[in-house]
């Protein structure tokens, strides 16, 4: 493991402020209800599992905190300043980072270069004249962060290959490996265990359980695989229909009657 | 009131005409999916046909019309689907408007070469003689041309709509258009209810085409495209959705131009700068008020993702051995053709070569745009006429020297191109290409028109404005220039390329979505690229006047820019040398023609050709050319290290001469896991190369 990745952007969040709180966030489409007054916060380092049957609003609630989607109601602070009204890559900047239900990758890029653009994009990079002065070129600290969060991921044997020569498994680690080269303070993760193999799910939970513990980054895990999710979170957070149903330890909620129910359509 | 009538009333017949093209437009968008730039080629081929057999050939015109639009138009509309467009995703937009596009560009070229360039008088009515008036409205006559397209209209407006709300047929027609392998496994045979589709749009095509022809003595497919660019502003109101909608919207445009023409006093500057204009600030007006136009290429097929990712480029795959031997073959090329160029080739054809140079130039400004940027414009050739008209201003009114007015004209261009992609921000695809167009003919009708910039239709530049006694138009000086000028330019788009703009780019190509969740601003990169184009543009439309030693609106009008992408198309998008290739074949291919008969020679022919080859895009995203290059160079490469051990090690991408350059890239030959399709769902590979 290196120890090049860690927390940025705004920090890590003052004792006894969390470091992300969504208060009373609610979007509908269409008349429908998908997240529905939805209130909770994550601590820096803390380890969030986000569940529920699917069409529950987890994705939706996760665009709202990433700005791809803007809240009709309710509020989204990170570090008690609210960002309810920033676009993403201004999110991103300060420190969210992401990884998506449905593959997003880069089709035309290797691996390493989509570290490498996570990175840039992080700084604020991108000025034409550097560019125009053929002063772009990868420098070598930027390299060996790339490398050092290959990796962590695992994947440094495929940093040069292109991606869309890979496998769906290997992109969701690409993905992950991108999120974590932009040095989040909050990881949140949308499925990151889809299309992976059991070992591969274990390796990867593995790793966000070693960057939350020792690099003090807070995971929002939006997760299918209640296993990954009961060895990865410290709280787990249950939704349905738009609402959420319970809050605690991954235990006490998969214990709980109404979770039961909102899985089952019973209480068990 | 009764003067308001006499204004209105004249109006309607127009209003018509755009309604029943509009009306065409969104049969064949609800049923196919496409947004078919080729409905006014198709309405034109049928009116070209249908007045040629009357005309010509002393046809009976009931025949006539059986012949040139219930056999003809259907058997184009069914040809259309089968070869071009049954082979397109239905979420490559990319692919299907570049289609269009060439189709738009390449039928009415075509149709010359076919049965030669005589022009067609006079086209007969179909319904009621043009001659009688039947009735009055309110006092003004109503002759046969009224009574026609209203009676059409209304007709067309109401078979289609009990079509497709009503029928069976209709049904399957609005799901195939959603996802045609969907409905497949509903057990409809999607590839028969598409082609059924495209012949009745095709029929309503011909039907429009032989309906408006007695509206214009001469036929001509400007007026055609004119009118299907009218009919567009109709079609995007209604979202491209609602026919009904579509049918008023263009039934009132027709008649609001009647009325600014009977109200605004003739011959002010606000009658010659509105009146043209009317059609295209009523698109702009549904392209930034309508939000159905903005979600028009939102990915609907849930099994878009079955669709195999766009191949990579020849230079990625090829070997590094290879690279080195080509590259250096690229450097022979350009000091031969050099050396050339300044001793033995005639002055003929180094004129022509001049030229090429200059449209490379031009071209440039697509592959940033389109190619690196993924935005398709289709108001390259305004850009560049921007530049130019500012150059030749300058040179005109303060004596400027022209290479310093190409850097304030490729200023003005730049900021003209940040305005488009300023207010075109929320439009992609369809909806982008559709304001690029829109912007292209206002220029035409209301910027380049004026006396003010082009002292009417051409500018003939002096010598002394060329001048600082090195830069003249004459001797080699001229090629000298154009050449500086590219090398310059292939550098900067390189350097952009290679940069972290370029990366940016290439990583908004693949992602918007995540793209922006890394944090780079997307509205700047857009704006930004869009900046970079207008320069380009620009500095290479001076550099074209410059070596026309004249400047002409029509060297920059709308169609310009429509070919300019044709040609690029075909020989690569994706690529730098696409665009030196794109600019030299065109001016060599056309200057061989001119050896041919007369009807083969000029531009028809050559359009046709580029025009054959952009048909290919659905195939080959690439480019036919790239494609090609990349099959040859497969080719090439087994012979070239048949019986080596070792097989020959590609390129690591990109990040080579960063010191992470050793891993052996195994694109080819080797085992990396199966070949993904799940994350490229949604990917065009049209706008992503």
């Amino acid at each position: 493991m290196s120890g090049v990745v860690g927390a940025s952007g705004m920090g890590g969040g003052g004792a006894g402020s969390p470091l992300l709180s969504v208060q009373n966030v609610s979007k509908s489409f269409g008349g429908i209800a998908a997240v529905s007054q939805i209130s909770f916060s994550v601590s820096a380092g803390e380890s969030v599992g986000l569940v529920g049957p699917n069409g529950a609003g987890k994705t939706t609630l996760f665009n709202c905190i990433c700005g791809q989607l803007r809240p009709e109601h309710g509020s989204v602070l990170l570090n008690g300043e609210t960002i309810t009204g920033l676009p993403v890559h201004r999110r991103s900047r300060l420190g969210i980072g992401r990884t998506y239900q449905r593959v997003e990758v880069f089709a035309d890029m290797t691996v390493a270069e989509h570290l490498l653009v996570a990175e840039r994009a992080r700084r604020g990079d991108g000025r034409l004249w550097r560019d125009l002065c053929n002063l772009s070129a990868p420098r070598a600290e930027e390299l060996a962060k790339v490398g050092a969060v290959l990796e962590l991921v695992g994947i440094s044997d495929q940093a040069d290959i292109p991606v869309s020569s890979l496998g769906l498994g290997s992109c969701r680690l690409v993905e992950l490996a991108r999120a974590l080269a932009a040095e989040p303070v909050l990881l949140l993760a949308d499925e990151p265990s889809s299309g992976l193999d059991v070992t591969e799910t274990r390796e990867l939970a593995t790793v966000l359980r070693t960057l939350q513990r020792e690099r003090g980054m807070a995971v929002l895990l939006v997760e299918h695989d209640l296993a990954m999710v009961g060895a990865v979170v410290d709280r787990t957070i249950v939704m349905d229909l738009g609402s959420l149903v319970a809050e605690g330890t991954f235990e006490e909620v998969m214990a709980d009657p109404a979770v039961r129910d909102a899985y089952l359509g019973v209480s068990a | 009131m009764s003067q308001f009538l006499g204004f209105a009333i004249p109006g309607i017949p127009y209003g018509c005409t755009y309604a029943i093209v509009a009306v065409g437009l969104v049969l064949t968008y609800q049923a196919t999916g496409v947004f078919n730039f080729a409905f006014g080629a198709q309405a034109y081929t049928s009116a070209f046909v249908f007045t040629k057999l009357v005309q010509n050939d002393g046809m009976p015109v009931w025949l006539a019309f059986v012949l040139s639009v219930v056999v003809l138009a259907p058997i184009l509309g069914l040809a259309l689907d089968r070869f071009l467009f049954r082979k397109i995703p239905n979420t490559n937009t990319t692919a299907k408007l570049v289609t269009g596009i060439s189709l738009f560009v390449g039928i009415p070229s075509l149709l010359p070469v076919l049965f030669g360039s005589q022009s067609q008088f006079n086209a007969p009515s179909i319904l009621f003689n043009p001659n009688i008036v039947y009735f009055r409205l309110a006092g003004t006559p109503v002759n046969g041309i009224y009574l026609s397209s209203a009676v059409v209209t209304a007709a067309v407006l109401v078979a289609v709509v009990v079509l497709m709300r009503t029928t069976n047929l209709g049904l399957q027609m609005r799901g195939a258009v959603e996802s045609r392998r969907l409905v497949q496994l509903d057990g409809v045979i999607a590839g028969k209810v598409v082609a059924t589709a495209w012949a009745v749009s095709s029929l309503l095509a011909g039907l429009a085409g032989v309906l408006l022809a007695p509206i214009y003595g001469q036929l001509q497919a400007q007026d055609y495209a004119a009118l299907l660019v009218a009919a567009f502003a109709a079609a995007a109101w209604a979202s491209l959705r609602s026919m009904p909608i579509a049918a008023v919207v263009g039934i009132l445009m027709g008649v609001a131009s009647t009325l600014l023409q009977g109200y605004l006093p003739p011959d002010s500057t606000l009658s010659a700068a509105v009146l043209p204009s009317l059609p295209f600030i009523v698109l702009f007006g549904a392209l930034l008020l309508v939000p159905g136009m903005r979600r028009l290429d939102d990915t609907k097929d849930p099994l878009a993702s079955v669709d195999p990712p766009a191949p990579p480029t020849t230079a990625t795959l090829r070997a590094p051995q290879l690279s080195k031997i080509i590259r250096r073959l690229w450097y022979l090329l350009l000091g031969a053709f050099i050396v050339s160029m300044l001793t033995w080739i005639p002055p003929t054809w180094e004129n022509v070569f001049n030229e090429g140079l200059a449209l490379s130039t031009i071209f440039l400004s697509i592959i940033l745009i389109t190619g690196m940027g993924g935005q398709l414009s289709l108001a390259q050739a305004t850009l560049a006429g921007v530049g130019a008209f500012t150059a030749a201003q300058l040179a005109n009114h303060l004596g400027l020297n022209l290479l310093v007015g190409a850097l304030v004209g490729a200023a003005l261009a730049a900021a003209v191109a940040v305005l488009l992609a300023v207010v075109s921000l929320r439009l992609k695809g369809l909806g982008l290409a559709l304001m690029t167009i829109a912007a292209a003919l206002f220029f035409d009708n209301s910027i380049f028109s004026l006396p003010s910039v082009s002292n009417g239709q051409t500018q003939t530049l002096r010598q002394r404005w060329i001048g600082l006694g090195v830069f003249n138009p004459n001797g080699h000086a001229l090629f000298v220039l154009e050449i500086l000028v590219l090398i310059i330019a292939v550098v900067g788009v390189l350097l952009v390329r290679k940069g972290t703009i370029g990366r940016f780019l290439t990583a908004m190509r693949g992602s918007e979505v995540a793209a922006a969740g890394l944090g780079i601003n997307l509205t700047w990169q857009r704006v930004l690229i869009f900046a970079l184009s207008g320069v380009v543009a620009g500095i290479g439309g001076t550099v074209l006047v410059i070596q026309q030693q004249a400047v002409n609106t029509a060297l920059f009008n709308y169609e310009f820019s429509l070919v300019f992408v044709v040609i690029v198309v075909t020989t690569g998008v994706s690529t730098i040398e696409g665009a030196i290739q794109a600019g030299i074949s065109f001016v060599v291919i056309q200057q061989l023609l001119t050896f041919l008969p007369a009807r083969f020679g000029g531009n028809s022919l050559t359009i046709v050709l580029f025009a054959a080859g952009a048909l290919t895009y659905a195939a080959h995203p690439e480019g036919i050319l790239e494609y090609n290059k990349r099959r040859w160079t497969m080719r090439f490469e087994r012979l070239l290290f048949a019986g080596s051990s070792d097989p020959p090690s590609r390129e690591p991408a990109q990040m080579a001469g960063a010191g992470g350059g050793t891993t052996h890239h195994p694109v080819t030959g080797t085992t990396v896991d199966t070949v993904m399709v799940e994350p490229l769902a949604g990917h065009d590979p049209g706008s992503t190369r």
